[in-house]
């Protein structure tokens, strides 16, 4: 069992990556602080596909060489790693860089409307733009 | 893969994500995630992903730095928490 938890490392190490990410996102009151969470806990999802493809006793990086030119070889499966999830990965990294973009592009209109970033600020000014109208209402 | 390398990495990289979120001005913050993701781009290549890894160096790393400065540069530098 012990050895199970040991060998399994990479598979930890993900687990409190995203569980700092997660923290972040949900316990941090500035915004910037909640997207360096979601930028945490996106990278900590590509270390989990990563890890998924590395294999034991010496596997490499998959460049085959004496491909294509006088006939095929068949290929040894154990001495490459599995190319699959990094490919998956490579659209992943894309994405959360084009996430991050447009939550900071977001984030600069939220600033120049409220003239701050704390979510409990932006909150207590909506709830005092809010309330007069509410007033006006009931009366 | 060499287990050793491994894991020192993993620990450098598990200090820089608490740093990046614990430290209170957002600038610092912004730099050690861009530690963050260099050693988390070492930590693929010993892996043996290379293409993931000189992407997250170019994009992540880069250009996902640079958003935020430039975001921060706009906005307010401090944080509260």
């Amino acid at each position: 069992m012990l050895e199970y938890v040991i060998a399994k490392y990479n598979y930890w190490v993900y687990v409190i990556l995203m569980m700092i990410g997660l923290y972040a996102m949900m316990g941090k009151r500035n915004l910037v602080k909640k997207l360096i969470g979601m930028n945490i806990f996106q990278t900590s999802i590509i270390l989990f596909y990563v890890s998924i493809g590395v294999k034991k006793g010496g596997a490499t990086v998959p460049i085959l060489e004496g491909h294509g030119h006088g006939g095929h070889q068949a290929v040894d499966v154990a001495t490459i790693l599995n190319p699959l999830p990094h490919v998956l990965m490579l659209t992943a990294i894309v994405v959360s860089i084009a996430t991050t973009g447009v939550a900071l592009a977001a984030l600069i209109l939220i600033y120049r409307r409220y003239g701050t970033l704390e979510e409990d600020e932006i909150i207590a000014a909506r709830r005092a733009a809010a309330a007069p109208k509410a007033k006006d209402q009931a009366s | 893969m060499i287990w050793q390398l491994d894991i020192v990495l993993l620990v450098f990289i598990v200090i820089c994500a608490v740093a990046a979120i614990t430290v209170r001005d957002l600038l610092s913050a912004v730099i050690i995630l861009g530690a963050y993701s260099f050693f988390m781009c070492l930590l693929w290549t010993e892996m043996g992903a290379v293409d993931v890894a000189f992407t997250e160096a170019s994009v992540g790393a880069g250009i996902g730095t640079v958003l935020f400065i430039a975001a921060i540069a706009r906005t307010a530098r401090r944080s509260k928490d």
